[in-house]
C-alpha cells in the first residue's frame, strides 16, 4: 500500500515524501519511523500542523491520537510555528556558571520578547532550554540546529545580527 | 564546531583521530580503521567477549557496568532477532563528549557496533542521537553510507558471509529517553516511558528481542580495545577500571574542554593542571564529578583518582564524565535549584515519587532561594529527596534526589543563610563571578 498512498496526496515536498517512503521500511516495525518523521516534517513546514498529523498517522498506520500523544512528549516537537530563527539559550548548570542566565536576559531585551515568544515580524523566537551538550564551551546557544558557543552578550549580538541579515 | 583542546597528560587512544578528518572513510582506513572489525570476525563471539572482559572496560553512560559482562548476558539462542543499540542521547548536564566522537570519528561508532553485533549474534544495530544533534546525524548518515559502499555493512560484511545492518536514528528532545528502557520505547516510536525490569534488555529488549545498549563512547572505545588488545587497554587504567575516558571539564575553569585521561587520574590535578585552575584567583567551592546527578564533592574531597570505585568510595559517582567546577562566587542554593528545575522538567511523569517529588522540590527550592524559606524547609528538602531514592520506576528519581541530598548535607550553612529573607545573600558574588569568565 505504501507507494500509492503517499504519492496520491501528500503535503510534503516530493523529496521528503520519498524520504518518508524509505523511512517506514528501514525498521523492523513501521512505527519506529514516527519520531524522525515528525521532526523532518516540522523542519520542512515550520510546525506539525493538523494536516501533517493526519498524513503521518496514515503513513505509519496509527491513529492521530497516537501521533499527538508522542508529539506532546518531546520538547523539540511543536504544533505552532516558531520564528524563522529559533534562539535556544541554555541556562543549565555549566552554562549558568559562565553567564547563561545573563545571556538569556540579554536575548530577551535584545529581541524584545519573553521565553517561548516570537517577535512580531516572526523572524525570531526565544526559548530557555536545558543542556544542549556544549557544557565545555559554555555559555551556548542553538539557533535552529546551529550551535554557537563561548558566547558573550557582544558576540551574541553579532550572531543575531548575522541571522537578521540572512533573512 | 566545538573546539578541541590538548594537554600533555592526555592519553589519546579514543580521540587520536579527532581533528584529522577521519569522518571520511578513506582517512579512517588510512588511520587503521576497520582492522579491528576484521580481527573480531576471526575471533568469533566468544573470543570477542573474552577480550572485552580482559579490557576491564566499564560503560561510559553513567553506571559503569562492565561491558564484557553485559554482552555475555545475551542468550546465544533466541527466537527473536537480537539488536545492538547505541545510546547517543547525551543529555546529562555537564556532558558533551559523545558529540565529539560523532563529529570527528563516526566510523569508530560503526565499527564498534559491528563488533558488538558479532559478539552477540545480532544482524542489526541502531545509533540513536539526540534530536538537537542534527549536524551529527548528517555526519553519521554519510559515514554509514560509506561503510555500506565498501561492503563493511549490509550483505556479507568484509566477505565474512555474515550480514549486518546499521541504522542511525534521531530523537526529538528528551533527557529521559537516555535511560535505556525509555530509549527502546522511543526507538519504537513511542513516548519515552521506562519499562519495568526484569526482564532486562539483554533478554527482552528492542522489539522484544535480546538487546545490548551501550553509550556511544563505550561503543567507540571497542575498536581501540581490539587495536591494542584487551590486556593492554586494561593497563592504561586502574584496577577493574580499564583504559581512558573522555572527561568534560566545565564551569569555573581557565581551560574547560574535553580531555582524554587515564581512568584513575587525580581529580585535583584534573582541575588545577589540566583545566588550568580557577580563573581570577578565586577559590574552589565544590565539584560535581560526573554530571548533574552525581553528589557534589567539597574541595577537601577531591584528592581522589577518577575511576568508578574511588569516586564511589568518596560518596559520589564517576557518572558520565562531566566534571563541573564551582568557585566561591556560586550560590549553592541557586545551583541546587537549577539542578532540580532540570529534573522536574525532564521527569516523564509516569511514576508519582519522581513526578511529584521533583515538582515539590523545585517549588520549595524556588521559594527558599527567593527568601521565603523557613527553617523546617531545609530538613524537608532532604526528607523529600531521601524518600524518592530507590522508590521510582527508573533511576531518574535517584538522579534528582542524590545531588539534592548532598547539597543540603554539605552546604547546610548556605541554606541557613537564606533564611533571613530576600534577596539571596550570595547574589552580590554574581557580578564578581561574571567578571572572571
Ligand atoms: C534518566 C537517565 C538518563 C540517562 N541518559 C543517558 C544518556 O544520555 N546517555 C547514555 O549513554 N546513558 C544514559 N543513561 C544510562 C543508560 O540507562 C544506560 O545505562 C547506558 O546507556 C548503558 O551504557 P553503558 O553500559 O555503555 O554505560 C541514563 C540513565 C538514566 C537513568
Ligand atoms: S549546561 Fe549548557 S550546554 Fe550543557
Amino acid at each position: 500500500m505504501s507507494g500509492d498512498s503517499s504519492e496520491s496526496k501528500t503535503i510534503f515536498s516530493p523529496a521528503l515524501a520519498a524520504r518518508f517512503d524509505r523511512l517506514v521500511g528501514l525498521y523492523p516495525v513501521r512505527r519506529s519511523a514516527l519520531i524522525p518523521m515528525l521532526l523532518y516534517a516540522q523542519d520542512e513546514i515550520g510546525c506539525i500542523s493538523d494536516e501533517a498529523v493526519a498524513e503521518i498517522a496514515r503513513r505509519i498506520q496509527i491513529t492521530e491520537l497516537d501521533v499527538r500523544n508522542v508529539i506532546s512528549y518531546y520538547s523539540l516537537l511543536h504544533t505552532e510555528p516558531h520564528g524563522k530563527f529559533h534562539v535556544q539559550v541554555c541556562t543549565n548548570i555549566s552554562c549558568m556558571l559562565r553567564g547563561g542566565n545573563e545571556l538569556f536576559e540579554h536575548c530577551k531585551r535584545r529581541l524584545g520578547v519573553g521565553n517561548k515568544e516570537t517577535t512580531p515580524d516572526k523572524l525570531f523566537s526565544l526559548e530557555e532550554v536545558e543542556c544542549i551538550g556544549a557544557c565545555s564551551w559554555a555559555p551556548a546557544v542553538q539557533v535552529n540546529y546551529d550551535f554557537h558557543e563561548n558566547l558573550t552578550p557582544e558576540s551574541m549580538d553579532r550572531v543575531l545580527d548575522d541571522y537578521r541579515a540572512r533573512s | 564546531m566545538a573546539d578541541l583542546v590538548s594537554h600533555p597528560d592526555e592519553v589519546k587512544l579514543l580521540s587520536f583521530r579527532f581533528g584529522k578528518g577521519a569522518a571520511s572513510i578513506e582517512k579512517y582506513l588510512e588511520l587503521g580503521g576497520y582492522a579491528s572489525a576484521r580481527k573480531a570476525i576471526e575471533l568469533g563471539a566468544d573470543g570477542i567477549v573474552a577480550e572485552m572482559k580482559a579490557s576491564n572496560l566499564r560503560g561510559r553512560g553513567g553506571a559503569g557496568f562492565p561491558t564484557g559482562m553485559k554482552w555475555s548476558f545475551v542468550p546465544k539462542q533466541s527466537a527473536k532477532p537480537k539488536y545492538v543499540l547505541v545510546n547517543g542521547d547525551e543529555s546529562e548536564p555537564g556532558t558533551c563528549k559523545d558529540r565529539l566522537i560523532f563529529e570527528h570519528d563516526p566510523h569508530s561508532v560503526i565499527e564498534g557496533v559491528i563488533i558488538a553485533g558479532l559478539a552477540i549474534g545480532s544482524r542489526m544495530g541502531f545509533i540513536y542521537l539526540r534530536g538537537e544533534y542534527r549536524y551529527l546525524l548528517k555526519i553519521m548518515e554519510r559515514a554509514i553510507e560509506e561503510a555500506y559502499a565498501k561492503g563493511f555493512l549490509g550483505r556479507n560484511i568484509f566477505g565474512s558471509g555474515l550480514d549486518f545492518e546499521v541504522v542511525s536514528h534521531t530523537g526529538a528532545g528528551a533527557y529521559e529517553v537516555g535511560e535505556e528502557s525509555a530509549l527502546m520505547e522511543s526507538l519504537e516510536g513511542k513516548r519515552g516511558i521506562p519499562r519495568i525490569r526484569p526482564p532486562f534488555p539483554a533478554v527482552v529488549g528492542l522489539y522484544g528481542g535480546p538487546t545490548i545498549i551501550n553509550n556511544a563512547e563505550t561503543i567507540a572505545t571497542v575498536p581501540h580495545i581490539f587495536r591494542i588488545g584487551g590486556a593492554e587497554y586494561a593497563k592504561l587504567g586502574t584496577e577493574r577500571n580499564g583504559g581512558t575516558r573522555l572527561f568534560c571539564l566545565s564551569g569555573k575553569l581557565e581551560r574547560p574542554g574535553v580531555y582524554e585521561l587515564p581512568m584513575g587520574y587525580n581529580l585535583k590535578k584534573m582541575i588545577y593542571e589540566v583545566g588550568g585552575g580557577i580563573p581570577g584567583g578565586r577559590k574552589l567551592k565544590a565539584v560535581v564529578p560526573g554530571g548533574s546527578s552525581t553528589p557534589v564533592l567539597l574541595p577537601e574531597e577531591i584528592d581522589i583518582g577518577m575511576d568508578f570505585d574511588q569516586v564511589g568510595k568518596a560518596g559520589s559517582m564517576l557518572g558520565s564524565g562531566g566534571v563541573v567546577v564551582l568557585d566561591d562566587t556560586v550560590c549553592m542554593v541557586e545551583f541546587a535549584l537549577r539542578t532540580m528545575k532540570f529534573y522536574r522538567h525532564e521527569s516523564c511523569g509516569w511514576c508519582i515519587p519522581c513526578r511529584e517529588g521533583t515538582d515539590w522540590l523545585e517549588k520549595t527550592l524556588t521559594r527558599f532561594h527567593a527568601g521565603g524559606g523557613q527553617a523546617r524547609d531545609i530538613d524537608n528538602i532532604r526528607y523529600l529527596a531521601e524518600n524518592m531514592m530507590g522508590r521510582t520506576f527508573c533511576p531518574l528519581g535517584d538522579a534528582a534526589a542524590m545531588p539534592t541530598i548532598a547539597f543540603v548535607k554539605k552546604f547546610r550553612k548556605e541554606f541557613e543563610d537564606h533564611l533571613n529573607g530576600a534577596p539571596c545573600p550570595y547574589a552580590h558574588h554574581r557580578e564578581a563571578a561574571l567578571a572572571t569568565v
